[in-house]
């Protein structure tokens, strides 16, 4: 990283950090806005957050270890998160899996090399009458059948490009 | 994107909002803490912890700051009655948060909302807004002087175990979210070690239905010891799965019946964490005192493999554990090990016995709720499916 690139990210941090007091029990805030704005919450943002808590950075990351929507290393735009519970297996999970994989072309825990697409199992979603279920980032889908993923993930694609901008300014909100 | 859930005429809809904090306001903090003991109204997440006892141990504390957390960290399998009451009736949860306040004299509510809701946090928002509008939140709410309270919105970010009541008190101190060693209870060193009463979303709903309406009304429904109606939330093979609302005390035989799974093999009551109860006990009461539930109930067909469903739900929470206590940590894995060889066929009787031992001693030595309760469908199915799982050749198996 380079340094100017360093030294915006503090700066950025630290106005994140004042913007929720710098207590400890705003660290899960200041986590979830820094995974929303980087998709990954890096080693050093970890520091830097400590630093401004005053804790120690293990502390930091004793607690992005422990969420599963808190990553170490960085996430797609889109992180897709398939429901492996017990109702949506029996709705059928296994080929809404395949079908997702076939059409990013990577396994699950993986990222497409554009950094588009990030591909996960999610435990219950709590959407277990109308299973399979998945989330597109904050979005659910149900009933999904196999068919309507690409459709799903066109969806997602329409959004890159010169639209991007927009959707960043979506995010933001 | 979601489809709508199929739902019965819930109780909840025929409530007049504002009503039942209008009658808590007018009775004062100890006769509605009255009225709530008298409804014999327990904790809707599953534990029945009597609702009125929390409240009281609560709002006798001398503490000058006190909070009232909603557990809206919905995240046991099987379970979304909470989702549909925030979506439908956020109004009448913040309303019983509010009451609660009242009784115990809290000036801060939180909501903490579980990761994958996340979509439902606007409207949330909105329905707060509208509130603090209209004079229900905030300085001198209901027009009652010096009765200050409002509410915020924590989300989680995806952990099971923050459901557990002192493990989401960790998580909103910004700790992971592993729960706490008990006693102290939160009731007096919650949230920043103050006083704190967390009850789920539908607890607080009710509440406002009792105030309403009366402990009486409310007492004629259910059982003895389970008074009061119940959502269920209903989903596997079953015709019709959806949102319920029943008299607690319900047999599984007659709810099966409602909901279109008459032909089910069996039926897991109380999520991952509860019972895998077979066809020969369906006449079996779902209550605090027979099968308890904090609403999951999900019906397995004739087609279903046990042992599949048990490596499902010991995968969930090999996944789900904190790792903080050796039992849950160590002893999921071997239990899904053991499954796997029954799975190709090859687990002694011998073998079978020592991993139910060890079942046993997870639910008595494990810290929390979580590696308690991890072995239960395991154990269920081990004890009411012999004929299946044991024996397999490795073909019939996949």
């Amino acid at each position: 990283m380079l340094l100017t690139e360093r030294e915006r990210l503090r700066d950025e941090l630290e106005k994140l950090v004042d913007s929720h007091g710098r207590q400890r029990s705003s660290l899960l805030f200041i986590l979830q806005e820094v995974q929303r704005r980087h998709y990954y919450i890096s080693e050093y943002s970890m520091q830097v957050i400590a630093d401004l808590l005053d804790i120690h950075p293990v502390e930091v990351y004793s607690v992005v270890s422990f969420y599963s929507f808190l990553d170490e290393t960085k996430q797609g735009q889109f992180v897709i998160r398939l429901c492996r519970t017990i109702t949506c297996e029996m709705a059928g999970k296994d080929e809404i899996a395949r079908q997702l994989e076939n059409d990013l072309g990577i396994k699950f825990g993986e990222t497409t090399p554009d950094g588009k697409f990030s591909l996960k199992w999610a435990n219950c979603l709590g959407m277990c009458d109308q299973g399979p279920a998945m989330l597109v980032n904050e979005k659910v889908y149900t009933q999904v059948t196999p068919e309507m993923i690409h459709g799903i993930l066109e969806d997602c694609r329409s959004k890159f490009g010169v639209h991007a901008t927009a959707l960043e300014m979506e995010r933001q909100i | 994107m979601i489809a709508p859930t199929t739902k019965n005429k819930l109780t909840f809809s025929t409530i007049e909002p504002g009503s039942g904090l209008e009658a808590a306001l007018t009775c004062g903090n100890a006769e509605s803490l009255k009225i709530i003991n008298t409804s014999g109204l327990r904790g809707r997440g599953g534990a029945g912890f009597p609702t009125s006892l929390k409240w009281e141990l609560a709002a006798k504390q001398p503490d000058e700051e006190k909070f009232v957390v909603c557990n809206a960290d919905e995240g046991e399998p099987g379970t979304f009655k909470d989702r549909v009451i925030l979506a439908d009736f956020a109004d009448m949860v913040f309303e019983g948060m509010t009451i609660a306040a009242m009784v115990i004299g809290a000036q801060r509510g939180i909501v903490y909302l579980r990761a994958e809701y996340t979509y439902l946090r606007r409207h949330l928002e909105d329905v707060l807004d509208q509130r603090r509008k209209q004079g229900l939140l905030g300085k001198n709410v209901g027009g009652k002087k010096g009765f200050d309270f409002d509410i915020q919105i924590n989300m989680g970010s995806g952990a099971y175990v923050c459901g557990e009541e002192t493990a989401l008190i960790e998580s909103l101190e910004g700790q992971r979210g592993e729960p706490r060693n008990r006693p102290p209870f939160p009731i007096d060193t919650g949230y920043l070690d103050h006083p704190t009463i967390v009850n789920n979303v539908e607890t607080f709903a009710w509440a406002v239905c009792i105030m309403a309406k009366g402990a009486k009304w409310f007492k004629k429904f259910g059982t003895e010891k389970s008074t009061g109606h119940k959502l269920f939330s209903v989903s596997g093979d079953c015709r019709r799965p959806g949102v319920y609302e029943y008299p607690l005390g319900i047999t599984i035989a007659e709810l099966l019946d409602k909901v279109g799974g008459q032909d089910a093999k069996a039926v897991q009551v109380g999520g991952a964490a509860g019972q895998c109860i077979p066809r020969s006990q369906f006449n079996r009461a779902i209550a605090y005192e027979d099968v308890p539930t904090g609403g999951s109930i999900i019906v397995f067909g004739p087609h279903r493999d046990m042992l599949k469903i048990a490596a499902n739900f010991l995968e969930f929470f090999i996944d789900e554990s904190c790792g903080q206590c050796t039992p849950c940590r160590e002893g999921a894995p071997k239990l899904l090990e053991g499954v796997e060889m029954l799975q190709r066929g090859q687990c002694s009787m011998a073998y079978l016995k020592e991993l139910c031992s060890l079942g046993e001693t997870m639910q008595l030595a494990s810290k929390c709720g979580l590696g308690q309760t991890a072995p239960n469908t395991f154990l269920s199915i081990v004890e009411h499916f012999r004929d299946e799982i044991l024996g397999r050749t490795p073909e019939k198996s996949k």
